[in-house]
């Protein structure tokens, strides 16, 4: 059943906010996984990351594409809880689980019924512009899953319009770089120095980025 | 509202006509030789219409829709600067009221104040920025920083809502109207970056500047100052308040001025390596690459036309 609000929240404040108050250089477009169970893994730097890779997908499509989020930071409050339940219906993970082998069950259903997830693996949005350190969760999360493909997207000028810790939204243009999907690894070192590689090379197609 | 005076209206017409023709032209070529990609040429076209399209529509509803079409586009282009030159994080807020600037700046262009729309940037603007930076208290690249902070407001929101004062000015012209002096502006700016890239592609031999553009030669340099001047010398006395001698002087302006736009922003580019400087207007680039020559053009041809005719 999509969630209309969720709808209504995308056609009428993100999307014009996202074309139009931002305004995005894409990269790659053609990489974009097109149908679920597949994974979308992106950089980390402000609240708006997310609004803009929701946006890469046309409304039709938006009930099936699921961000990843910590519960214990979006469900802290009831405003931000019905923000992140119906606008933006996101999958909450408990980072605080006492059973960690239960982690990842609500990210396998909604990867069974053929959502796309975004995460990000580096966490939290850190200092802006910058990459954190990527963490081993996605690589655990994967374990058991090979239908799910995982495609990798850099993201550069988000940190700028809306950094961690502001409330003053600026306008700028932002590079969404998206990459080939990843190949399967086998350790969780091997995928996280993949994962920063490909950020790296893809990091090299921003404009936005001053040399 | 909907009341185009007639000159205006026939060059919007013959302007649609010559779209129309591309467009045509696009579709036998295609169709011609299936086998080769016309992609990158079907995007550059469809994107004219779209900008046409707006432009004309704008034009033809209303002054104030037209004010607030030409706004939009400095804001567009302000921000594509701001986004690809280094910036640095503290200025976030100045660069905030560097947008709010946009508003104002056109709302003196839409009461028709002269004298604020003349310095109001240069001045008023100018000084506000840097006190906003010694507030924000980060001393180090501040002379960088201010430079370019002012040098982006002054190409995208100054000299571009020159174009949008002329909708402003009275019409001396009855037949053309104020619109008119805009879509000469328009025309003769979009006709010299076309046919100096024609002439540039079938006769370039000799380059002006080979270390900011390589592409720029002699040949297509004067290739379309002359057709510039030409079509300006004939076009000024139906659209503007200017007479022959007059539009034969606005066509050589127009076509030096654009010329320089185009290097300008082109040296803007090089500096940051990059080749596009965004791509909201597909198979054009960014706003930027667009408007280029007609943040030089639309200036000087305002003031040209001020001093002579107003």
């Amino acid at each position: 059943m999509p969630k209309l609000t969720k709808l209504v929240f995308f056609a009428l404040i993100v999307k014009p906010l996202v074309f139009v108050v931002l305004g995005l250089n894409i990269r790659g477009r053609n990489h974009l996984p097109p149908r679920g169970p597949a994974i979308i893994a992106a950089n980390h730097n402000s609240h708006l990351d997310v609004l803009v890779l929701m946006s890469l997908y046309p409304l039709r499509q938006l009930p099936g594409v699921r961000p990843i989020a910590a519960a214990d930071y979006f469900f802290k409050n009831r405003w931000l809880k019905w923000l992140a339940r119906h606008c933006i219906d996101i999958i909450p993970i408990e980072r605080q689980a006492p059973d960690l082998n239960r982690i990842f069950d609500t990210a396998n259903t909604a990867l069974d019924v053929g959502n796309i997830l975004i995460i990000f693996p580096e966490g939290s949005r850190g200092e802006p512009e910058k990459i954190g350190r990527i963490k081993k969760g996605l690589f655990h999360l994967l374990q058991g899953r090979s239908d799910a493909p995982v495609t990798p997207v850099f993201m550069h000028g988000l940190g700028r319009a809306l950094p961690r810790g502001t409330a003053l939204f600026v306008p700028f243009n932002c590079d969404v770089i998206i990459g080939e999907a990843l190949q399967t690894a086998t350790d969780a070192n091997a995928f996280v120095a993949q994962l920063e590689h490909c950020f790296a090379r893809l990091a090299e197609y921003c404009i936005t980025r001053s040399h | 509202m909907f009341a185009v005076p007639a000159h205006a209206f026939a060059v919007m017409l013959v302007v649609l006509a010559l779209l129309l023709l591309g467009t045509v032209a696009w579709s036998a070529l295609s169709r011609r030789h299936p086998e080769r990609d016309y992609q990158e040429l079907y995007l550059r076209i469809r994107s004219w219409w779209w900008m046409i399209g707006i432009l004309f529509a704008c034009l033809a509803f209303s002054r104030g829709s037209a004010i607030v079409l030409f706004g939009f586009i400095s804001f567009l282009a302000l921000k594509e600067f701001f986004s690809i030159v280094p910036t640095r994080l503290s200025d976030r807020r100045v660069i905030f009221w560097a947008y709010v600037a946009i508003p104002v700046q056109y709302y003196w262009v839409y009461s028709g104040w002269y004298g604020m729309f003349t310095v109001f940037i240069p001045v008023y603007v100018f000084l506000f920025l840097p006190m906003l930076m010694v507030l924000a208290g980060n001393t180090r690249g501040f002379i960088q920083a201010a430079g370019v902070m002012h040098w982006a407001v002054m190409l995208t929101v100054f000299c571009l809502s020159h174009m949008a004062y002329l909708i402003a000015l009275p019409a001396l012209n009855p037949g053309a109207g104020s619109i008119g002096m805009v879509i000469f502006i328009l025309f003769m700016t979009e006709l010299n970056d076309v046919s100096q890239y024609v002439f540039g592609r079938t006769l370039g031999r000799h380059r002006i500047i080979p270390a900011v553009s390589p592409n720029k030669t002699w040949e297509g340099f004067l290739g379309g100052l002359g057709t510039v001047t030409l079509a300006s010398t004939v076009l000024a006395p139906w659209l503007t308040p200017l007479g022959f001698l007059h539009g034969l002087f606005a066509g050589l302006l127009i076509g030096a001025a654009g010329f320089i736009g185009d290097v300008v922003i082109s040296s803007v580019k090089r500096d940051l390596q990059i080749k596009d400087s965004g791509q909201l207007i597909p198979g054009h680039g960014g706003m930027l690459d667009r408007f280029d020559s007609l943040i030089y053009t639309a200036p000087l041809f305002f003031h040209y036309t001020h001093y002579f005719a107003y």
